[in-house]
Parts: C-alpha cells; sequence; structure tokens
C-alpha cells in the first residue's frame, strides 16, 4: 500500500502534516510521539527577527473549536537555524517553515535566507488575522497575494505554499493569485475571524478584541473551501481546518487535496496526527486502495 | 517526562457543593511529578470541549502510584469533570510545567495561599516540612469558603486562617497576617497562589524586603505542553522592552522577580 504523496515536490511519507502555530519546532511533541510518522511539520510561524506576540488572553474556547490571538509570538530564524533546524533534522518528516513578516521586503529577506537551508518547502503565511500588518493584510485580495507570492519566488527555488485565509468573498481568487505567481501549492484554510464576548466585563474574550477560529466548527466550511479551490486551480492543495480523525483527512482528500494538516486537534491528544495516519491507512485497506493517489480529488458529487 | 495516559478515577470526594478531590491511579505520573506541577485533564469523551483543563496537582503519593487534584466547578468543564465516577478512566497529559517549586535549601519558609489558589500548596507543604519550618497562610471569602484546614495544619508549624469578613478564623486578608511576622520569623522564601491582588501584594512584600518569592500562576491555556503559546506572561524587562514566557512550560512556577503580573 503506498500512502506516500508529492506536494509540490515535497515528498512525503503519508499526506499528514501538522500545522502552523499548533506544533512548535516538534521538540514538545517528541515527548509523546515518534515524530518520523508524520509526513511533514509546518513550523510555528517565524520571522527574520524575534516577535514578542499580542497580550495575553489570547485563546479561548468555543463551541467545538477554540479561538487564538496569539500574534506570532516567534523566536526569529536565526535562532531557528541554530537550535530548532538540527533537531528537525534527525527525522524523516519533511520539513516546511511558515514564514511571516511585517513588510513585503521582510518576507523576501527571509526567504532569501530559507532559500539557503536544509528545508524541505516554505509555506508563505499570507493569511494570520491576528496581525496588524503582514499576514492577512496582504492575503485579502487577488492583487496582494500576487504582489507577495511574486516577490517571494523570485528569491525562492524550494517548494512554495502560499496559506490562504478563508475571511474572503471568493477564496478562488486568492488561490488563482498564489497560482498566477508562481506558488506550487497553496494552503486552506487559516482561521477564521471571529471574536467572543465576556458578557459580565462587556468586553471581547480576547486582549486583541478578535482571534482566529478553529477545531471541529470550521471543518464543514473548510472542506467547502478546499473543494472549490481544488476546482479553480491545477497546482496541488493542502487541505486543514478542523481535522480530528481519519474520516475528516479523507474528507479533504477527497474533495481534492493533495495532502492535510492536523492543528487544533494536537492540542486535543498530542498522538492526534498518528491516529489520523493510521486512520487513513486503515480505509485504504478497506476498500483495498493500494496508492492513496488514487483517491485524491475522487468526490462524486451529487 | 510528560506522558498521556488513562487513568483510573480510584476515589472521587466532595469537598463542597462545587467542589471535588479527584485520586487518580499512575505510577508513572506520580513518580515523575513535583510540587508545583499540574495536569491536562480531558473533561468529555466527545470533541466538545475540545480543550483540556489544567488542574494542578493537590498531592503526589509516589508509594502508592497515586495522585491528586482538587477542582471547584467553574464552567462547562469543570461541570463535565465532575461527572466522571470512581473506577472511569480519565484521559490525562502530565505531569506538566518546567518551573515547579524550589524548597529544598531553605529552612524557614512562608506559604500563602487564596481561594482555590490553595491547592497546589499543599504538596509543597508536604514536602517541605520535611526540612524546613513551615507557616502557612491561607485566605478566603469568608467561612463557606474556607477548605482543607485539617490538612494543612498537619503540613505546617503554623496555620493562619482568615476571612475577608471575619465569619472564620483571624479578620481580614491573609497577606496582612503575613506582614505582621514576615520580620519575627525570619523567613528565607515566600511561596503564593491565588488571586491577582494577593500576588501583587506578596510580590511587592517580598521585593520590598528582600526575600525570595516563588508564586504559582494560573492562566487560560490550550496544549498545555508549551507549542500554543497561548499562555504567556510578561516577563519584567529593565526597559520598555516586551516579552513573554509561556506559564505551562517556563511555570507555572516562576520566581516573582522574573515575571511582571
Amino acid at each position: 500500500m503506498n500512502t506516500s504523496v508529492n506536494l509540490a515536490g515535497i515528498k512525503m511519507k503519508n499526506p499528514v502534516t501538522v500545522a502552523s502555530g499548533t506544533f512548535g519546532y516538534g521538540q514538545e511533541f517528541s515527548e509523546f510521539i515518534d515524530l518520523n510518522k508524520i509526513g511533514g511539520i509546518i513550523t510555528k510561524g517565524t520571522y527574520l527577527k524575534p516577535r514578542a506576540g499580542n497580550k495575553p488572553p489570547r485563546v479561548c474556547e468555543t463551541a467545538s473549536g477554540m479561538m487564538n490571538a496569539i500574534g506570532l509570538e516567534n523566536p526569529g530564524i536565526d535562532y531557528f537555524i541554530e537550535y530548532y533546524l538540527p533537531f528537525l533534522k534527525k527525522y524523516s518528516a519533511a520539513i516546511i517553515v511558515n514564514a511571516g513578516g511585517n513588510t513585503l521586503e521582510e518576507y523576501v529577506e527571509l526567504c532569501k535566507v530559507l532559500n539557503t537551508l536544509d528545508i524541505d518547502g516554505v509555506e508563505l503565511n499570507l493569511s494570520c488575522p491576528n496581525v496588524h500588518a503582514g499576514g492577512m493584510a496582504l492575503g485579502t485580495t487577488y492583487e496582494g497575494v500576487k504582489e507577495a507570492t511574486s516577490a517571494v519566488r523570485k528569491v525562492l527555488d524550494k517548494p512554495l505554499i502560499v496559506k490562504l485565509t478563508p475571511n474572503v468573498t471568493d477564496i478562488t481568487l486568492t488561490a488563482k493569485a498564489a497560482e498566477d505567481a508562481g506558488a506550487d501549492a497553496v494552503s486552506a484554510v487559516n482561521t477564521f475571524l471571529a471574536m467572543a464576548i465576556d458578557v459580565e466585563k462587556r468586553k471581547p474574550v480576547l486582549a486583541n478584541n478578535t482571534g482566529g477560529l478553529s477545531g471541529p466548527a470550521i471543518k464543514p466550511i473548510a472542506v467547502r473551501m478546499v473543494y472549490q479551490i481544488c476546482k479553480a486551480i491545477k497546482i496541488p492543495v493542502l487541505g486543514l481546518g478542523g481535522i480530528m480523525t481519519g474520516n475528516d483527512a479523507l474528507e479533504f482528500i477527497l474533495a481534492g487535496a493533495t495532502a492535510v494538516s492536523i492543528g487544533t486537534g494536537n492540542f486535543y491528544a498530542p498522538d492526534t496526527s498518528i491516529k489520523v495516519v493510521n486512520e487513513i491507512e486503515d480505509y485504504l485497506k478497506r476498500h483495498n486502495i493500494s496508492d492513496i493517489n488514487d483517491i485524491i480529488g475522487k468526490l462524486e458529487m451529487n | 517526562m510528560p506522558i498521556n495516559e488513562q487513568v483510573k478515577l480510584v476515589k472521587k470526594e466532595q469537598l463542597k457543593n462545587d467542589t471535588f478531590k479527584f485520586t487518580c491511579k499512575s505510577d508513572k505520573i506520580s513518580n515523575e511529578a513535583k510540587a508545583g506541577q499540574f495536569v491536562e485533564v480531558k473533561v468529555s469523551k466527545t470533541l466538545d470541549p475540545i480543550l483540556r483543563r489544567p488542574i494542578s496537582i493537590y498531592n503526589i503519593d509516589k508509594q502508592n502510584g497515586t495522585f491528586e487534584f482538587i477542582f471547584q466547578i467553574r464552567g462547562r468543564g469543570t461541570k463535565l469533570l465532575s461527572e466522571f465516577e470512581e473506577n472511569d478512566l480519565i484521559d490525562i497529559v502530565g505531569p506538566l510545567g518546567g518551573g515547579t517549586f524550589d524548597f529544598k535549601k531553605y529552612k524557614s519558609i512562608a506559604i500563602i495561599g487564596g481561594g482555590i489558589g490553595v491547592f497546589p500548596l499543599y504538596e509543597l507543604s508536604k514536602e517541605a516540612k520535611e526540612t524546613a519550618n513551615v507557616d502557612i497562610y491561607l485566605g478566603f471569602r469568608n467561612k463557606d469558603f474556607v477548605i482543607l484546614e485539617e490538612e494543612f495544619k498537619k503540613v505546617s508549624n503554623n496555620l493562619t486562617i482568615t476571612t475577608d469578613d471575619g465569619s472564620y478564623g483571624k479578620n481580614g486578608l491573609a497577606i496582612d497576617y503575613l506582614k505582621q511576622e514576615i520580620d519575627l520569623n525570619k523567613y528565607d522564601c515566600i511561596y503564593a497562589c491565588g488571586p491577582l491582588p494577593m500576588l501583587k501584594g506578596v510580590k511587592a512584600l517580598a521585593e520590598e524586603k528582600n526575600i525570595p518569592c516563588q508564586i504559582s500562576l494560573e492562566e487560560k491555556m490550550a496544549c498545555g505542553i508549551g507549542v500554543c503559546m497561548g499562555c504567556s506572561v510578561k516577563i519584567a524587562t529593565k526597559d520598555d522592552t516586551v516579552k513573554y514566557t509561556r506559564v505551562c512550560k517556563a511555570g507555572p512556577v516562576f520566581d516573582s522577580r522574573l515575571i511582571e503580573i
């Protein structure tokens, strides 16, 4: 049975990756699971320089999900190169660095550095809803995504995945922009801009006022968006949004995603990603499918 | 190293209307656990609520391979947790927390706690009393909120209970009585866990008297293991630089001088 996939030139032993911001740089999870069993690790959003992040409270729970407004707290690329990259290289999981920036110039400078590293790919963060500059500010229009992707593409030879925000009217437009600008893949979706209010205090629960909604609550919307994107573009799609089980992952794969990411599921249980890998294999066995690639996009519409 | 385990609830005690003590069987977790650490508890068998609840460890019994935690029903999650019955399995990640109570080098310590913040202080008192004089100051809102008096009496040399309205024990705030005794008793370290105003007061008092102080913080968490950066607390800096550290990984116990609260 073959479970390996090729996501825009990134070869992975299975289609299961872990989503940016939910897995750190792998070290904490290595105490619970064998990182060799995951297809790929997408790092915490990393900037050229260290970043403090937003004021707390930064997280809160919602029905079948959670909201966060971390604000991309990260140690910067130099620290990543010195401490985290050597650690990640000990494992066979593909290493994909999620790249952030406050300005287009910062994204470009960072990608110049990333281009020199022994990593498998870059995920361009044009979709974080919790920062004022960069992130979603660049990612909600065709022009914005095209400009940022083109600029980075000029300095990056490695596989480039553009992470899209769902906070748009038509996500196929921004997906198309990434494709038109030379991206190798898109990942969809990042979190949904959301708000929770503490009625006793008459204030938003999160210090940032708004945050990104994730978890099973968003999965059906994410599946619909991934389906639409897969119809609209030719480059591969990395699907995510509320995946907790093998069946959840298979929904995205049948909708057309070449690979998937586990995000909030990592908080539910440290071994959620491993369970998803195993449950996908069980499904393939049960249906006598010898190659996972045979079912990508094989959704039959009613 | 923390583990994710299905642990058996061997004893469930209702301490108050809304407060429960769970005794859980896990050789691994109890063997690894240190005073000041916590566990992340899955409160539901379904995907909702999705996040675990971080709850401090109250008591560790390494010989019998059990550990205990106490929680008050505060919302949906703790309500669901209160519905577990003896012999049920609970999905727990732990023990967690890199910053634990450091007490071995001190000979005369003061422990101050308030409300439900008293729970993580029991294991500390129990262990510290073997080598140090332990004075405990516990503050509660009123008589109805006073909890674990007998238990804390056994693990201290002196126990002072206070209530805000004077309906039980001494009248006033626990910190008022700590202030009265602090010079006399020459404490070489102070430990605190409780509501934020108490922690701020204790931090200021300890700094004024130049006594080391360790405080245990509570913060909303998602992962509990150090990856999500959700439970950040500000690090004290000399200039305007803003820096955060993780309560779950660097804490929950901190040297009070290192953080801003």
